[in-house]
């Protein structure tokens, strides 16, 4: 059945279970983004000041594919150098604006090769792509750009 | 007579589609409604036969496109009970309709500071924002009803008070299904000298409207949920309130005469219809009312009264689940929300939809709403004159299999 390219077990498993959940002190950038198209809400934060994203914490309220999107970026990201950060987070926004066609690479995108099937339910890609694009806003804050990404359509 | 839920199915082309393998289950004709033959039939021969501008051609074609327009406008007034077909505006949709009251009747009033105007917590945005932007405007004090655990007004019997202005107040709930017995607001609102508006989008298409009952100074629909395009919607107001409001929208078609140093305008409905209005579309909203009227508002009432009679058994059955508003048919219509335990409505309406079953999840545009019931969104199941117990049977198997996939 089609869904299971969108119900991946791994992103189940990372709803049921996320990684790093919960807001965090210290952080040095935050940043709350809503989908006002249907409500979910995510609030990110970064502590960034020794140079790479010792922490990134978060917490909101929506469905299984933003919600195990924000445990999958926190697994990917944390503990990584701005530019190390830069590029993954460029390569899952590439993968979820790919409309499918887009091959994902395991060594940079982990867990996160599991929203490969995602990319091919267009309503869907916004809500993958909200704590990505809220981290990129709190890095912002936090004085570290990680825009490497070609601006965002989806 | 009976309702013959297959005869009416077998008239719209689009429900024997299938939706990701499985036979299509259209359960959100609250979002909007699918078209019967009869109406696209009735938009293409327009289109095809007797397309031109309206209120404006001395020619053939512009003639009999202006009298199928005020054909429809006729018949639209006469399904909701008004005496004359001048009191009946066409607009783009509910929202424009809403939109023009609170910006000429706002004006009309001279609201000021310490003016009110109430609403109340189970409304659409459109019901609320242009409130928020008037009293903006104004400087007048937005109040508002609150809703009880069961999905009704909250009485309130100081909110109508000789400081009110406008009441405006959704007939029946988008998120609730909540019929509202509005006939103590409108008389407490005219007791104190206060207009009464209410959004009829949910009602209109589903029960029969009578104005002259209702009471109201003003009501509120839209084409598309009952049957008709999208694209035209339509505002009734009383005649004698209309022809001292000033126009909303200006340009073409609403003016009296202009010269470079001013312009008075038309009477009303012309003066709210500014430009080309939805022609094509009026005629489709008129064929829609043809249809309605051939089965008859009371049966098709009643029918989607079983329906969802049907759906709360069925619903209260299933593992999990939350309905949101009233629990029993009476004084609500069929729309039904509702929470899955543990299970985000986004997801809900995706597994549903790969079993070929179309609800609507989120905030149905109504936040404050959700909020109430202390949740971010909501499913809602919604249904029609075409909706068959077969249906909600499938609705109820799909959530079976949202608890297997999240279980």
């Amino acid at each position: 059945m089609m869904l299971d390219g969108l119900y991946q077990e791994i992103i189940l498993d990372h709803y049921k279970h996320p990684h790093g959940r919960g807001l965090r002190d210290p952080f040095d950038g935050e940043a709350h983004h809503v989908n006002p198209t249907c409500g979910d809400e995510i609030t990110v934060r970064v502590a960034a000041a020794s140079g790479e994203f010792s922490d990134i914490s978060y917490d909101g309220l929506g469905c299984s594919i933003s919600q195990a999107s924000a445990s999958v970026l926190y697994e990917l990201l944390s503990g990584r150098t701005a530019s190390e950060a830069a590029g993954i987070h460029d390569a899952f926004v590439a993968l979820m604006q790919g409309r499918g066609q887009v091959e994902p690479d395991e060594d940079v995108l982990g867990d996160g090769i599991a929203f490969a099937g995602v990319a091919k339910f267009p309503a869907r890609v916004k809500c993958a792509l909200l704590p990505w694009m809220a981290f990129q806003d709190a890095a912002a804050r936090a004085g570290v750009d990680v825009s490497v990404a070609p601006e965002v359509k989806a | 007579m009976t309702f013959d839920v297959a005869r009416v199915r077998a008239d719209f082309p689009i429900l024997s589609r299938e939706v990701n393998g499985h036979p299509l289950v259209y359960l959100d004709s609250a979002n909007t409604s699918q078209k019967p033959a009869q109406v696209i039939k009735a938009m293409r021969l327009h289109n095809e036969r007797h397309n031109g501008n309206v209120s404006r051609s001395v020619h053939t074609l512009g003639t009999e496109a202006t009298s199928a327009y005020e054909d429809a406008r006729g018949k639209v007034a006469a399904f909701v009970g008004a005496t004359n077909p001048d009191e009946i505006v066409f607009t783009k949709n509910s929202t424009e309709a809403i939109n023009l009251v609170a910006h000429s009747l706002g004006q009309h009033l001279a609201l000021k500071p310490g003016d009110e105007i109430v609403i109340s917590e189970m409304e659409h945005h459109s019901n609320i924002v242009p409130w928020q932007l008037l009293c903006e405007r104004t400087g007048a004090t937005l109040r508002w009803f609150g809703v009880t655990d069961e999905g009704r007004l909250a009485p309130d019997d100081t909110l109508i008070n000789e400081r009110t202005k406008i009441v405006s107040v959704v007939h029946m709930s988008n998120v609730l299904g909540t019929i509202n017995d509005v006939s103590g607001i409108v008389a407490r609102a005219h007791e104190v000298g206060a207009l009464v508006m209410l959004d009829c989008s949910q009602s209109v298409p589903h029960l029969p409207v009578d104005v002259q009952t209702l009471g109201a100074d003003f009501i509120a629909f839209t084409g598309h949920k009952m049957l008709g395009p999208t694209g035209i919607g339509v505002l009734w107001g009383r005649y004698g309130l209309l022809s001292v409001m000033p126009p909303f929208l200006a340009g073409g078609s609403m003016i009296e005469t202009v010269t470079m140093n001013g312009t008075t305008y038309a009477p009303p409905p012309a003066r709210f219809e500014a430009g080309t209005p939805p022609i094509a579309e009026a005629v489709g909203l008129g064929a829609a009312v043809d249809y309605l009227n051939a089965l008859g508002m009371e049966a098709i009432h009643q029918h989607e009264q079983d329906i969802t009679a049907y759906a709360l058994k069925t619903l209260a059955d299933v593992p999990g689940v939350r309905i949101f508003g009233p629990s029993t048919p009476e004084g609500r219509g069929g729309t039904l929300s509702f929470g899955v335990d543990g299970v985000h409505p986004h997801d809900v309406g995706q597994i549903l939809d790969a079993l070929g079953v179309e609800v609507r999840v989120g905030h149905h545009c109504a936040k404050p709403t959700c909020v109430r019931f202390g949740v971010p969104a909501m499913t809602r199941a919604s249904f029609y004159l075409y909706t068959t117990t077969d249906e909600i049977d499938a609705l109820a198997r799909g959530l079976d299999q949202v608890r297997k996939v999240f279980g």
